[in-house]
């Protein structure tokens, strides 16, 4: 018989205030028990529409059964058929708008925590440390620039498959977004760790301090490999182009998340600074501004807000991430825009040191008007409404632009008109055995959009080099 | 891990490095830099690319002691290694084409003005150079910009070596006698290079300053690098990482940057003070 409760079954998790004040994650994940009682609510759908909800369309109701089963090494090898990061995207995959969102009990009720279950099935695999064995080699080489969620993919499915893969990574440490731009309360590096090591362990070579487009061409990688995968990632960040920014006190969520993150700031005396305490606002709606925030409550700062211009419906982050920052204390100043930050300036002492620091945000209240293109409703301004808020620090997460790098020094790649690289449905780019996906083609979106493409391009790539 | 295979100090709070980075080597052009990380889990810094040799794969970095990864990188000896070392990042210095240049160096500015200059003079152009100190004590790189330099003028600010002053005084002098240069270079502090601007700027003179923001990952990621240049009447939002760190002297906003500059200075003082401290106890 199916469990047929109208709710998942609620995630151990660390109490709101607690984890406010450490960087420990956030949620526990599910004991056996729970996991079992949640795989019963899967109904096993003959047309299981959770499938096509997932971008790279795992057998969800066939792991799940799986762990019906107990059988929770099948139902890894189930999620691995389609998914090379399952212990990732079972924690950051936005799952309540795409296979969650379609399951059947949703309908009346809550889905099926398919995310929840995912991550169950992917701790329980990495904690057994099974050895991950170097396959027979192929002879054939292939280079991977960048080591995210895209590289790491495309890297790990063509050596699996026997293919030499040497992966260039820009900065010091592997892992990308997963390791500069997530914060390790939303995702523990030691996952990220995991999934690298077992890379290498397949025989993938790591190569940090690498900046393709400088250190070395994609040409001159070509001389040396048969094919390239560029999933460099997106790039610079954007601002609002409003009086301020460039006031101290004032970041892009990129650079405050990677002082946090991949500089370690947030450890007790650490070497590379970051401003800590005081008021905050982070300017942006998505997943980045939710981890921006949460960073800033843990580093120490007394009061954060999240300034977004449309409504709580049009937020773009995922719902867990958000339910977890309201219970956190984070305060959402919805509706609202940004229109100035106001400098600190002591007119009668020109030495006080705070001058020329954030001091203010001004904002301007938004209505909702009439849906654009996308059929998102329009933010309009509504006139007079401005107002000031005391704030110490201003953290911009409103997108980022792509690299510039790549492009600048490759003949022959054609990119759009923003800067994307321009791919095909197989991942392949105007130029010759060159390959690319992730943010690096479609701007900045989702870990598992990039771990798709990384897939899709992996096959291409062993299609072509085995013709 | 990235091999120190020479050493030299140049002056009390000034040392030369020439640390074994093949790849490196073998693209760096003038003007280009390098992030570094000392030691695990330390701080990356950026410092411009003050020589290579795609022969032997070395790159040479000079830097002064002004903080706490300074300090610990001057620890380290010959065959010792750092942690991280990668580049050549940022746009090439704009040296085609030039054929009277004027290169105007400040202090610990002048290692990277050195390869500058040496690359002008390597395509035959006629280089002036002024480089200005603080003092004697303070002095590096005479000889080297004297190999490359048709003319050379050293400035002191207590005069206690060659000319007493600022730079800005030989370059006002030389631009009053109707000196036409097709550029001048500047590469020092930001008050300096403000300074040069403005000297060119009465006559007319282009100029290129060559910024030096606090980074992070330097490949144009984080944005920390940012700057505001005035492009005709409007405000553009550049990155010194992958825009310059290059830039058109008319154009940058001198004040955010040097405002900008000092968003650590506490932060940084007290590491110092504290790495400082820790080294004593060493001792």
């Amino acid at each position: 018989m199916p469990n047929m409760s109208m709710t998942k079954n609620p995630m151990p998790m660390q109490d709101a205030l607690t984890r406010s004040k450490n960087f420990n994650e956030v949620t526990y994940g599910y004991s056996e028990e729970t996991a079992l009682l949640e795989a019963e609510r899967c109904l096993n759908c003959k047309n299981p529409l959770c499938v096509s909800g997932c971008p790279v369309n795992i057998s969800i109701p066939e792991f799940i059964s799986r762990i019906k089963e107990k059988d929770y090494n099948g139902a890894y090898e189930v999620i691995s058929k389609s998914s090379a990061l399952p212990a990732v995207c079972g924690r950051v995959c936005p799952q309540e708008s795409q296979c969650e969102a379609k399951c059947v009990r949703g309908i009346k009720g809550e889905p099926v925590g398919i995310g929840r279950l995912e991550r169950f099935v992917a701790d329980y695999h990495n904690n057994l440390n099974i050895d991950v064995k170097k396959p027979v080699s192929n002879g054939h080489k292939v280079a991977v620039v960048g080591s995210g969620p895209s590289g790491l993919t495309c890297a790990g499915d063509l050596a699996k498959k026997g293919y030499e893969v040497s992966i260039y990574e820009a900065l010091h440490k592997a892992g990308g977004v997963l390791v500069y731009g997530i914060p390790e309360f939303r995702l523990p590096k030691s996952i990220v760790q995991k999934e690298v090591d077992n890379l290498i362990a397949l025989g993938v070579t790591i190569n940090t301090n690498v900046i393709i487009g400088k250190t070395l061409t994609v040409d001159e990688l070509l001389e040396e490999y048969e094919a390239v995968y560029i999933g460099s990632g997106a790039g610079l960040p954007s601002f609002m182009g409003i009086p301020g920014e460039s006031l101290n006190g004032v970041y892009s969520a990129n650079e405050f998340l990677t002082r946090s993150n991949l500089m370690k700031a947030y450890k007790d005396n650490p070497e590379t600074p970051i401003m800590k305490g005081g008021n905050v606002a982070v300017v942006g709606g998505g997943n980045v501004a939710m981890d921006a925030a949460r960073t800033a409550l843990r580093l120490g700062a007394k009061h954060v807000y999240i300034i977004y211009r449309r409504s709580m419906e049009e937020l773009p982050a995922r719902k867990e991430e958000v339910e977890h920052a309201i219970e956190e204390g984070i305060d959402f100043k919805l509706l609202n825009n940004p229109v100035e930050i106001i400098a600190y300036n002591n007119q009668d002492d020109p030495k006080d040191p705070k001058n020329g620091y954030v001091k203010g945000i001004r904002c301007i209240k938004m209505e909702l008007g009439e849906p654009d293109e996308n059929g998102r409703r329009r933010p309009v301004e509504i006139a007079g409404s401005e107002f000031e808020m005391d704030v110490d620090c201003v953290i911009m997460a409103i997108g980022t632009t792509p690299n510039p790098l790549i492009k600048s020094t490759t003949e022959g790649l054609e990119v759009t008109r923003k800067g994307g690289i321009i791919v095909d449905e197989s991942g392949k780019t105007s130029k010759d055995r060159v390959y690319a996906g992730g943010d690096a083609v479609t701007g900045a979106a989702t870990v598992i959009s990039a771990m798709g493409a990384g897939k899709i391009a992996a096959k291409s790539i062993d299609e072509y080099l085995n013709n | 891990m990235y091999k120190i295979i020479k050493k030299e100090v140049l002056n009390p709070t000034v040392t030369r490095m020439l640390i074994l980075a093949p790849l490196i080597a073998s693209k760096a052009k003038a003007g280009q830099f390098i992030i570094l990380r000392v030691n695990e889990d330390g701080e990356r810094i950026p410092l411009t690319i003050a020589g290579s040799n795609p022969i032997d794969g070395s790159v040479e970095i000079i830097f002064q002691i002004v903080g706490s990864t300074t300090l610990e990188l001057n620890q380290k000896n010959e065959g010792d290694y750092i942690e991280d070392f990668a580049g050549p990042l940022g746009m090439p210095t704009k040296v085609e084409g030039l054929k009277k240049v004027c290169v105007v160096g400040g202090g610990v500015g002048c290692a990277i003005a050195l390869p500058v200059a040496r690359a002008l003079h390597d395509l035959g152009c006629e280089v002036t150079s002024i480089i200005g100190f603080r003092n004697k004590d303070l002095l590096i790189l005479e000889k080297e910009f004297n190999e490359v330099s048709n003319n050379l003028i050293v400035m002191s600010d207590d005069g206690s070596y060659g000319r007493k002053g600022n730079v800005t005084l030989p370059l006002k002098e030389l631009l009053e006698k109707g000196e036409k240069f097709d550029k001048v270079i500047t590469i020092g502090p930001l008050i300096m290079m403000k300074y040069v601007v403005l000297t060119c700027k009465e006559f007319n003179m282009p100029v290129d300053v060559s910024m030096n923001p606090i980074m992070i990952d330097g490949t144009g990621m984080c944005g920390c690098c940012r700057l505001t240049l005035n492009i005709d009447g409007k405000k553009v939002t550049k990155f010194a990482c992958v825009d310059g760190p290059d830039f058109d002297g008319y154009e940058v906003d001198f004040d955010e940057a040097m405002a900008r500059n000092k968003m650590y200075a506490s932060f940084e003082r007290h590491k110092y003070e504290e790495t400082c401290n820790l080294l004593k106890e060493a001792k």
